[in-house]
């Protein structure tokens, strides 16, 4: 059976003349194809239980588990017993990860804490920058996850379970979402390191696990090809690249007057939007047209694969409709030299986590994005030699955007910064809430894998956490 | 709660299993099926598949005069809207009610009065419209529709028949309908879909072409497309028997077995790295020859299973057995730092039940894990004891670095001549020794003397290894930080060593070129200094033989190389850390660490958890000593030695004379040269049996908590019970059970997955679960006849596939007439062939081939195709260089690329390869952007192209249009439309007058790659051939099987 398009392909295209001539016009004609994609877009309805607050998802994943006690987490306790035993109260029978079958001391903060902006919002001087955001930002002094190690907990925090081959909350908001771009992928994920142990980072961290693949985060690089393959290959120019997809829709369009399989349209949309994929991530990746006030703020050099650089490119995804982004720094992993390593890894990451958050706010896209900064865990209250150990009981991170209260923590850790006592915010909570920002009610967002229902906060409760969003 | 005590007759029991004389011995159960699959598209959003059903449902809504059929019609509608809180695992929830049970639905809570909807309060309750009382509940969002609840109002009318869950009915070949004397399997076959098709009045579509099944049955059977050649050859081929000598040449091919070894890999999630944390290598490339070569050799299905399951259980083991095992230990595995080995054992544990049951049984466990199964009968208890049978593996929690012990050698066909060879050159030294020992003998009593003198005097030698410089040609590894006595303590000589710490630390030497030979009074030595300001937690000292699980340690436990909580060679505790302050020699016994006479040790480690420690000389001493029994005899005058004793003796004294010696030294070189081999020799993990761990049901999973029941092996209750006596059941129980022809699971597992191979979906289209959630089979009677079949024939997988592929429905179009688009898209009743992408290694595989590039080797380490740059930049312990293959390794086939679970090669993951990091048994198909980024841009298929431009060039004739026709008929296999060849055309006069004028560019175009570039061609046109080449790989047509 023929739609009315291949009919007219089929009898223009056997005149033979006005072949090319339509195929020319998809590709040349941008706004053809994106007609065509915007109506299958909203084709694909979208889940929205309730009224969304943001469009889109930025999630600085500060990997290796910054320590809270050096960040966001004020624990004045902590300098008072510094050296001595911990409480076994505490520690009994918890799990533990380098420290097993070690005398465990407390180590008291090794940075000062201020009062920031006009919120008064404690932090830790590591952080000179994000004293001009203080006021945007919410702290939840109270999270906790059930992993220990960091592939696990990467794991649990980006797919809530530690069980391989589930999907990646990007994936996730991706699947339920779409995007609104058709030129890039709806799921972006950078990385940068420096200032700490390199702790490796698995591409499970953001593959689309049993939904479809289209799904899965595309990871950019900051050398060579910033999306695999979507430089030509040598010698070949654009022109030559357009012949030939276009040759190859042509033929296809052709054949498939014999087989007749739906699929084909797919694939020659499919080529289409390669096509302008080779065009549309150069074009994003090429930093000339920011301004040099953009660049200073954000303190990168274009190119360099700097933290700050991934900062600022995540705004170009976030203003080019990029539904999740995910930028990595893995550098947080500090088991020895915690005052040194939290100073020299904070100050990679602080300047330009502040002027994304600057730069949203100004072009007044903040209210409608949701920034996420954190870790996969916490780190000890005790010492282990000259750093700290993986902690999960208790650590911090920050959410900025989405209409959030600026200048606010919530919940809190006990006196030494062990267990999240007020308002604990396990990270089911925390994907619960996040779907919950983006118009989802999790418990109703589902995939049927193997007979079952799946979902990102999977099958003990998750609650989210309304306090937080008011 | 939704039953009310008061409104129910509650029997006041709990419910138990009905039983109406279930065959399998035990209680009929009732689980669900998953919905009709009448093309329901699992991509969808859950919450839009209520509409879909709807909508699909009508054109195949039950007429009134149609027979319901519970498995069918109701299980569906229950699973999905019941049984999660009525199912298997109600006692769990609010309350007892299982509506899986007709016993506890009719009987023992009267919802269901058979025959009256009327009384029935299930029906009340579906039918309710008061918030409170409507079922399923308004908060689980999940609600039945119209056309839900007439059916189960129907049901309950005609008398709420139930039936057991289908594939846990005991397999009993049916009849074939229509025909009582069926000719072939394949005639059975076709019986069993053209019965159905009449039934519903459905017209199959006609045979496909020759092309179409060429290319079909070359994919299917081999992964890789006809020649052009092999496509004349059978389209002109007139015999009757045509098509059933290029089924058998396809699966004799060795290709056969590549190709099913890309699925079984999957099922099996086999990968060349460990998978959690750094994601290391792991070898075990000799498993995955050993499935290629199974399938190739036809290897019995239960055979396959019992191999792999407990190879290494069966009665003399041979070594592809051993390799076989390697299957129970292809989970994934960690060396994270801070990894607690217990969790991880509980984690591989969980993991490779998850893995078993799919594999083997089509069943998904997982669930059990933590609480027994919402939709099937596996408990918890179920889970655990199953996963018992696995507790006898020798596996630790955390591993040490770069080592997945126990491994074994799987030396290579060349290899094994080489041990050969050097057998035959010892079997010559040896012949010597006789006439060599007969010359030595009058000497005898003089070495008496001497020996018993040098005994006397019990020297000891000293070898100093390391003093102010390491001084036997070692490679220095570790911080060496040599001090003088200004800058603190030194023992011997100028200078000592000092290293500093916060936690473990250590430096060492290896691979001395004077290495210690180990003899009966070897001990090794260390000159240390510890800080008294600022001592460790523990000291260490490590020996290399080969292994360097030789340590000795003092102090704390806090070192956590080798650290067991038992003592063992690989960590003996020798007590209290020395003075502090002063030198100290420590000194261990080498046969204290494990190292045996004879041994030769190479390597050495001073190792320290924090503080600070001076170290000094070190080395090893000898004492001359001889072999207990032979000082015994040599204290004995010659007259009272017994013949025992002489012998003993004169055999000792023979090995100390020259000439012997010189024999032995070569011999011993020999020796030595076969350990090398051996020690190269590829290694694979392996399953070694050691008395079995305890086994406790983890509640909720919680592998901290040990208040659980200790499970012994079993499997699971409903499917009965081993009869093994007193003894502990073990694997090969297990195996064998799977292997028991009546088991109800494991040939319609893997029949089912046959098929789907063939026709791109099974007859139970959820080939991963066959359990109350998957799909109900499009033809129940067909995979029970199948399975049967397969059992019966030997579980022949050649056989099986052979019948299902001579089989008029395999042979089909896979193009949907109207009506059949219209009435069956999800082409339920196979009047149609499926069609569906290749596989990512095909489509790899079949790029190399058209090019002429690829090399075809059966088995061999794994391949690195070129991959982007920077793509492990990820990954680290250690950091990783990927190096693409410069030689022939480059162009063999996906099977063997190098797998890298957290970083799959980009080309296969865009092509939906999955990570194999839990088992797939059916891949996701997508067709996405990059994919065509994949196909125009990776260097891979560019040089493909620009290989295959060449051939066209040097074998397409002299026109363009032979060119293009002789191009496309390699990659298509048929010939091009009058269109397509103007098209072409015009594509490659464009390009060739482009290239013309960037001839620059053209040389860069057909320089892609490793391959030599074709000089005796004229370059534009090569580039203007390539970019025609291009276009042909990039085709759907190309990529898709039809």
């Amino acid at each position: 059976m023929l739609n009315h398009q291949e009919h007219i392909a089929r009898r223009t295209f056997l005149r033979r003349t006005g072949l090319g001539s339509i195929a020319l016009a998809s590709l040349l004609e941008p706004g053809l194809v994106r007609a065509a994609d915007s109506r299958s877009e909203s084709d694909r309805s979208s889940v929205r239980h309730h009224p969304p607050r943001i469009k889109r998802v930025i999630h600085l994943c500060m990997a290796g588990g910054p320590s809270h006690l050096e960040t966001f987490d004020h624990k004045p306790m902590l300098a008072k017993f510094d050296g001595q035993p911990m409480p076994a109260s505490l520690t009994e029978g918890q799990p533990i990860a380098q420290l097993q079958g070690q005398e465990l001391k407390v180590m008291g903060p090794q940075h000062p804490f201020v009062r920031r902006g006009r919120s008064g919002l404690q932090m830790s001087t590591i952080f000179p920058n994000m004293a001009e955001i203080a006021d945007e930002i919410c702290v939840v002094k109270s999270m906790y996850t059930g992993q220990i190690n960091h592939d696990p907990a990467h794991t649990f925090f980006n797919t809530g379970t530690a069980i391989s081959g589930r999907p990646s909350m990007g994936s996730w908001v991706l699947y339920g979402l779409g995007a609104e771009t058709q030129d890039l992928p709806g799921f972006i994920v950078l990385t940068s390191e420096g200032g700490g142990q390199s702790q490796p980072i698995s591409s499970r961290q953001w593959h689309s696990g049993f939904l479809p693949s289209r799904f899965q985060g595309v990871q950019m690089q900051s050398t060579g090809s910033p999306v695999h393959y979507v430089n030509n290959p040598a010698g070949v120019g654009r022109e030559q690249q357009r012949d030939i997809v276009q040759a190859v829709n042509d033929i296809n369009r052709v054949r498939n007057l014999e087989l007749d399989d739906t699929e084909v349209a797919t694939r020659i949309k499919g080529y289409e939007m390669a096509f302008q994929m080779q065009a549309s991530i150069p074009e994003l990746t090429d930093l000339s047209g920011e301004p040099k006030h953009i660049i200073d703020m954000y303190g990168c050099r274009p190119g360099d694969g700097t933290f700050a650089s991934n900062c600022l490119l995540a705004r170009r995804l976030a203003e080019r409709g990029v539904r999740f982004i995910q930028l990595y720094h893995r550098g947080w992993d500090h088991h020895s030299g915690m005052k040194k390593g939290a100073a020299v890894t904070g100050k990679l990451v602080d300047q330009g986590t502040t002027a994304l958050v600057k730069d949203l706010r100004q072009r007044g896209m903040l209210d409608d994005t949701l920034v996420v900064w954190g870790g996969e865990f916490g780190r000890t209250p005790m010492a282990q030699g000259s750093g700290r150990d993986h902690h999960i009981k208790g650590f911090s991170l920050w959410l900025a955007g989405g209409g959030l209260p600026g200048g606010t923590a919530y919940g809190a850790t006990d006196d030494f910064g062990y267990n999240a006592v007020e308002d604990p915010v396990h990270v089911r909570d925390f994907h619960a809430t996040m779907l919950h920002m983006l118009g989802i009610d999790h418990s109703r967002f589902t995939y049927k894998f193997q007979g079952l229902d799946f979902r990102l906060t999977g099958v003990e409760e998750a609650h989210v956490v309304h306090r937080l969003l008011t | 709660m939704w039953w009310t005590q008061n409104r129910l007759n509650r029997s006041g029991t709990r419910t138990e299993f009905a039983n109406n004389g279930a065959p399998l011995g035990q209680a009929v159960i009732f689980y669900p099926v998953h919905k009709r699959a009448f093309g329901l598209i699992s991509i969808q959003p859950v919450f839009r598949l209520s509409c879909l059903f709807v909508a699909l449902s009508v054109g195949h809504a039950l007429g009134a005069e149609q027979a319901l059929r519970f498995n069918r019609d109701i299980r569906p509608i229950l699973s999905d809207k019941c049984f999660a809180c009525h199912g298997p695992a109600a006692s769990d929830g609010d309350t007892d009610l299982r509506l899986d049970s007709r016993e506890s639905a009719v009987e023992d809570w009267g919802a269901i009065v058979p025959g009256s909807p009327e009384e029935s309060e299930l029906v009340r309750r579906i039918d309710s419209t008061d918030a409170d009382e409507v079922m399923p509940p308004t908060d689980a969002h999940n609600p039945l529709d119209d056309e839900q609840r007439a059916l189960l109002r129907r049901w309950v009318k005609e008398g709420a028949n139930y039936e057991p869950h289908w594939a846990y009915k005991p397999l009993v070949r049916p009849a074939v309908p229509g025909n009582s004397k069926p000719k072939s399997v394949a005639e059975a076959i076709d019986s069993f879909i053209e019965a159905q098709m009449r039934a519903d009045g459905i017209e199959p579509v006609s045979e496909a072409d020759r092309i179409t099944l060429i290319r079909r049955l070359s994919f299917d059977l081999t992964g890789m497309p006809p020649t052009a050649a092999e496509v004349d050859s059978f389209v002109h081929d007139r015999s009757p028997d045509a098509y059933e000598k290029l089924v058998d040449r396809l699966l004799e091919s060795p290709r056969f077995g590549e190709r099913m070894a890309i699925y079984w890999l999957d099922l099996v999630r086999y990968a060349d790295t460990v998978g959690y944390h750094g994601d290391q290598n792991v070898s075990q490339t000799p498993y995955r020859d050993y499935v290629i070569n199974s399938f190739n050799a036809n290897t019995p299905y239960s055979q396959f299973i019992r191999e792999q399951l407990a190879g290494d259980l069966l009665p003399n083991a041979s070594l592809d057995q051993q390799v076989a095992s390697g299957y129970n230990r292809l989970n994934q595995t960690t060396e994270e730092g801070g990894a607690q080995p217990k969790e991880y054992l509980a984690i591989y544990f969980a993991d490779r039940v998850r893995n078993v049951s799919q594999v083997f049984m089509g069943a998904t466990m997982g669930c059990a894990q933590c609480h027994d199964h919402k939709y099937d009968p596996y408990t918890l208890r179920d889970f655990y004891s199953l996963g018992a049978f696995f507790a006898d593996l020798k596996e630790q929690g955390k591993y040490e670095a770069r080592s997945r012990p126990p491994q074994i050698p799987v030396p290579t066909e060349a290899e094994l001549e080489q041990l050969a060879e050097i057998d035959r050159e010892i079997a010559v030294f040896e012949s010597r020794r006789a006439p060599l020992e007969e010359q030595a003998l009058p000497g005898q009593s003089a070495w008496e003397t001497i020996a018993r003198a040098r005994l006397r005097e019990a020297r000891e030698t000293a070898t100093v290894w390391v003093d102010d410089q390491e001084l036997i040609g070692a490679k220095l590894e570790g911080e060496w930080h040599y001090i003088t006595d200004d800058e603190g303590p030194v023992h011997s000589q100028r200078l000592s060593r000092v290293q500093r710490s916060a936690g473990q630390m250590q430096h060492f030497f290896d691979d001395a070129t004077s290495r210690a030979v180990v003899s009966r009074g070897t001990r090794f030595f260390a000159w240390v200094y510890l800080d008294p300001e600022d001592p460790p937690a523990a000291i260490m000292l490590q020996f290399n033989d080969g292994s360097w699980n030789h340590r000795a340690v003092w102090g704390s436990d806090a070192i956590s190389y080798g650290r067991r909580s038992e003592n063992w060679a690989g960590y003996q505790r020798l007590g209290d850390l020395p003075e502090k302050g002063q030198w100290v020699r420590l000194q261990v016994d080498a046969e204290r660490v494990g190292l045996e006479p004879g041994d030769s040790v190479k390597g050495m480690a001073f190792t320290q958890f924090g503080g600070q420690v001076y170290w000094d000389q070190a080395g090893w001493s000898d004492i001359f000593t001889l072999p207990a029994h032979v000082e015994q005899a040599l204290s004995l005058d010659p007259s009272e030695r017994t013949t025992e004793q002489a012998n003993r003796l004169r055999k000792h004294y023979l090995s100390q004379t020259a000439p012997i010696k010189e024999l032995d030294n070569n011999i011993a070189r020999l020796q030595a040269q076969r350990n090398d081999i051996e020690h190269s020799a590829t290694t694979t993990v392996v399953s070694e049996a050691v008395s079995p761990r305890t086994i406790r049901i983890l509640p909720r999973g919680n592998w901290m908590d040990d208040s659980g029941e200790i499970v012994e092996p079993a499997i699971p209750e409903f499917l009965g019970e081993l009869q093994t006596g007193p003894r502990r059941a073990n694997r090969l129980d297990f195996a064998n059970w799977l292997c028991e022809p009546d088991n109800v699971l494991t040939s319609r597992t893997m029949a089912n997955r046959l098929w789907y191979l063939m026709f791109g979906r099974g007859i139970c289209s959820s080939v991963d679960d066959l359990g109350g959630q998957g799909t109900y089979p499009s033809h129940p009677d067909l995979l029970d006849w199948l399975a049967v079949e397969f059992v019966q024939s030997g579980w022949d997988v050649k056989h099986l596939l052979r019948s299902i592929v001579t089989t008029n429905a395999y042979r089909r179009s896979s193009r949907a007439s109207e009506h059949l688009q219209l009435s069956d898209p999800g082409n339920h009743w196979l009047a149609r062939q499926g069609r569906f992408p290749l596989p990512a290694e095909m489509v790899r595989d079949n790029a190399l081939a058209v090019s002429g590039l690829l090399v075809e080797q059966v088995g061999g380490s794994s391949v690195e195709p070129y991959q982007p740059a920077g793509y492990y930049a990820q990954l680290n312990f250690p950091k990783r260089t990927y190096v693409a293959d410069p030689g022939d390794d480059q162009y063999r086939r996906g099977v063997y690329v190098h797998w890298q679970r957290t970083f799959l090669h980009p080309m296969l993951k865009a092509f939906d390869a999955p990570s194999r990091e839990e088992c797939t048994a059916a891949r996701a198909r997508s067709n996405t952007p990059l994919q065509a980024l994949t196909l125009l841009n990776d260097p891979t298929f560019v040089e493909a192209a620009r290989v295959f431009a060449a051939r066209i060039m040097r074998e397409g004739g002299n026109s363009t249009d032979d060119r293009i026709v002789w191009a496309y008929r390699n990659v298509i296999s048929r010939e091009p439309e009058e269109p397509i060849v103007d098209r072409l055309q015009d594509l490659h006069d464009a390009h060739l007058a482009h290239y013309r004028e960037h001839v620059e560019q053209a040389k860069e175009l057909v320089s892609t790659g490793n391959a030599p570039v074709a000089t005796e061609l004229e370059i534009s046109e090569l580039a203007a051939w390539t970019s025609v080449a291009r276009a042909l790989l990039n085709l759907n047509e190309t990529i898709v099987r039809y």
